[in-house]
């Protein structure tokens, strides 16, 4: 064969073995995680089989039962649908039912120690919604809670997908494809193997086995409490609105309240989350301010968790018959990781059916979806790098609140501040169109014009105290 | 009481968008069902009903036209709105999301040619 391949030369025959690697009727995939990636995956990739006259046959490797309550059934996130992805599920014919919808988010309200505003939905309609992702928090007294995550591994065994509970042990490539190894059951061999482990450290080790250029994704603490409440509180103290905070707090990038039926999510994204970190912003006066005011908020033990996050995305998350997905292979910064789940489940599903398997398949058509939410979030890097700046300025932060006043309370005013901080906030778009729309030099001027505007008060206010100062001397 | 329902809640009977006027998003039924109405001048007629998930007013997507017929709540129902600038970036994105597009629309004419071949 040797004699072969440099007679015709190596380009072609890897051509030819890139056309060889190509789904099939009776081809086998293997997607190793039922989260939203593995189940985005699955579905589309299903889809798109049917719609391409294919018939396969997929496994999805899923041993948490999302239908428990409690850690045992949960993929710990603050469990946000955004506006958009609301949209392209909805255009794709998805639609969330209502169950699993514990609220849905029609505002949002910025707290800051100089004041607080609230930014309406510039549609007035709701499309975020605040979901569980798995059955409800610890000591959920609801026994039907229906998680995001359920609903979307059993919307792929409707389409076909077969979900098998176990955990995987083993991957081992073969001569023509990959075997999956499980404690319990026989191995079983794939045309395609598909990883969608999230940040499971231990799960991804197993890839790159089979996955030798990829190297893991660099990851920090996060922080998800839930916190119950009675619905009625819920909606008397936080209503249909996520409150966010831009607090002067260390190491705190981003802190939000997401109201849900009975509960209420906090989140807190930033540098190594700890116990002490998330104390300090608990017992913030802004924060306490959200609770109803018997509310013991830093007494009680919430269900809660230190979830790693994706912070910078893993090389190469793809191989010969191996695709890495989600927050395995690229996510957003911060926000909207559901979102992110849809956009590279689909990109490699589309890849693995209408285009093919190999490596190269997956560089030509799924890496520059990668490298595309990978610059993203290095511009994402860059605006929580000027929040953390405004955090830090008490006068900046008079001017932001001035001007989404003044937008918020003007019909015809254009409301570029408020959008900004509603993207930025819901995720419900990039990170690149967000700074854009930033810079702005309309949106610049109204942000410096508001800031001095609140400058003058303060500036004749100290020199009216150092005035009375004098007096009294 | 929490609101479950992702979109905008329209009361029986009323109007999601009318004929001749302009727009150009696309609507998706969340809840319950709408009626799509051709007004004329020998009265009105009702061309199809509507469900979960069906979606109307595409042809604003794509055509800069009023809105060849009215839509109304038949009964209570929540309806999505698409905006235009999301679904043509989403598209950019992801050609695919255009398939069911494409795949209703063609249902749609097959229906009216068979109406008009209809004895």
């Amino acid at each position: 064969m040797d004699w072969f391949r440099s007679l015709i030369g190596s380009n072609f025959m890897s051509h030819m073995d890139a056309h060889e690697m190509e789904l099939t009727n009776g081809s086998r995939i293997a997607v190793i995680g039922g989260g939203p990636a593995g189940s985005f995956f699955s579905y589309y990739a299903l889809e798109y089989a049917r719609r391409f006259g294919l018939e396969i046959e997929l496994d999805i490797f899923e041993a948490k039962d999302f239908t428990k309550i409690g850690a045992s059934g949960c993929n710990h996130c603050g469990g946000i649908v955004s506006e958009s992805l609301v949209q392209d599920l909805a255009t794709d014919g998805l639609v969330i039912p209502s169950d699993i919808i514990q609220r849905t988010i029609s505002t949002y309200t910025l707290h800051t120690e100089q004041g607080t505003r609230i930014i309406r939905t510039p549609s007035e309609e709701h499309r975020i919604a605040s979901v569980f992702r798995g059955s409800g928090p610890r000591g959920c007294l609801e026994k039907n809670t229906n998680g995001f995550d359920n609903y979307m591994l059993e919307l792929c065994r409707q389409h076909g997908a077969r979900v098998i509970r176990e955990k995987v042990t083993a991957l081992e490539r073969t001569q023509d494809g990959i075997r999956v190894g499980c404690g319990k059951s026989p191995n079983r061999d794939y045309d395609l193997l598909v990883g969608a482990v999230g940040l499971n450290n231990k799960t991804l080790e197993l890839f790159k086995g089979v996955c030798p250029a990829y190297s893991l994704p660099e990851t920090t603490r996060a922080y998800i409490s839930e916190f119950m409440m009675k619905p009625v509180d819920v909606e008397g103290s936080l209503g249909s609105s996520m409150h966010v905070f831009l607090l002067n707090l260390p190491q705190i990038t981003f802190g939000a309240l997401i109201p849900k039926y009975n509960y209420v999510t906090l989140v807190l994204l930033g540098e190594d989350i700890d116990k002490e970190i998330v104390h300090n912003f608990v017992r913030s006066d802004q924060v306490r301010a959200c609770f109803p005011e018997d509310y013991p908020v830093d007494q009680i033990a919430p269900c809660q968790c230190y979830p790693y996050i994706n912070v910078k995305q893993g090389r190469h998350p793809f191989a010969d018959r191996v695709v890495l997905i989600g927050d395995s292979g690229s996510s957003k910064l911060y926000k909207n990781g559901i979102g992110a789940a849809l956009i590279t489940g689909k990109a490699a599903a589309s890849t693995a059916i209408f285009e093919g398997i190999s490596e190269k398949h997956f560089a030509k058509y799924y890496a520059p979806i990668c490298k595309d939410l990978d610059r993203d979030n290095m511009v994402g890097k860059l605006i929580f790098g000027v929040t953390r700046l405004i955090q830090k300025s008490s006068i900046i932060k008079r001017g932001i609140l001035h001007l989404v006043e003044r937008e918020q309370s003007d019909a015809a005013a254009s409301l570029r501040m408020s959008s900004v901080l509603w993207d930025t906030f819901t995720g419900s778009a990039g990170y690149r169109n967000i700074l854009r729309r930033f810079l702005h030099p309309g949106l610049l001027f109204g942000l410096i014009r508001s800031t001095i505007g609140t400058l003058v008060p303060t500036f004749n206010h100290q020199k009216h105290e150092k005035q009375e100062t004098r007096q009294t001397l | 009481m929490r609101s479950k329902k992702l979109g905008r809640r329209y009361n029986d009977g009323e109007v999601i968008i009318k004929q001749g006027e302009t727009g150009n998003s696309l609507y998706v039924v969340q809840e319950g069902r709408v009626e799509v109405i051709h007004e004329s001048a020998d009265g009105d007629v009702k061309i199809a009903e509507l469900g979960i998930s069906d979606f109307f007013g595409e042809m604003g997507l794509f055509e800069e036209d009023v809105r060849s017929c009215t839509v109304r709540a038949a009964g209570d129902a929540t309806i999505l709105t698409i905006d235009k600038r999301n679904f043509f970036k989403s598209i950019r994105r992801d050609p695919s999301l255009a398939y069911r597009l494409l795949e209703k629309m063609s249902n749609r004419l097959r229906e009216a040619n068979e109406r008009i071949n209809a004895p």
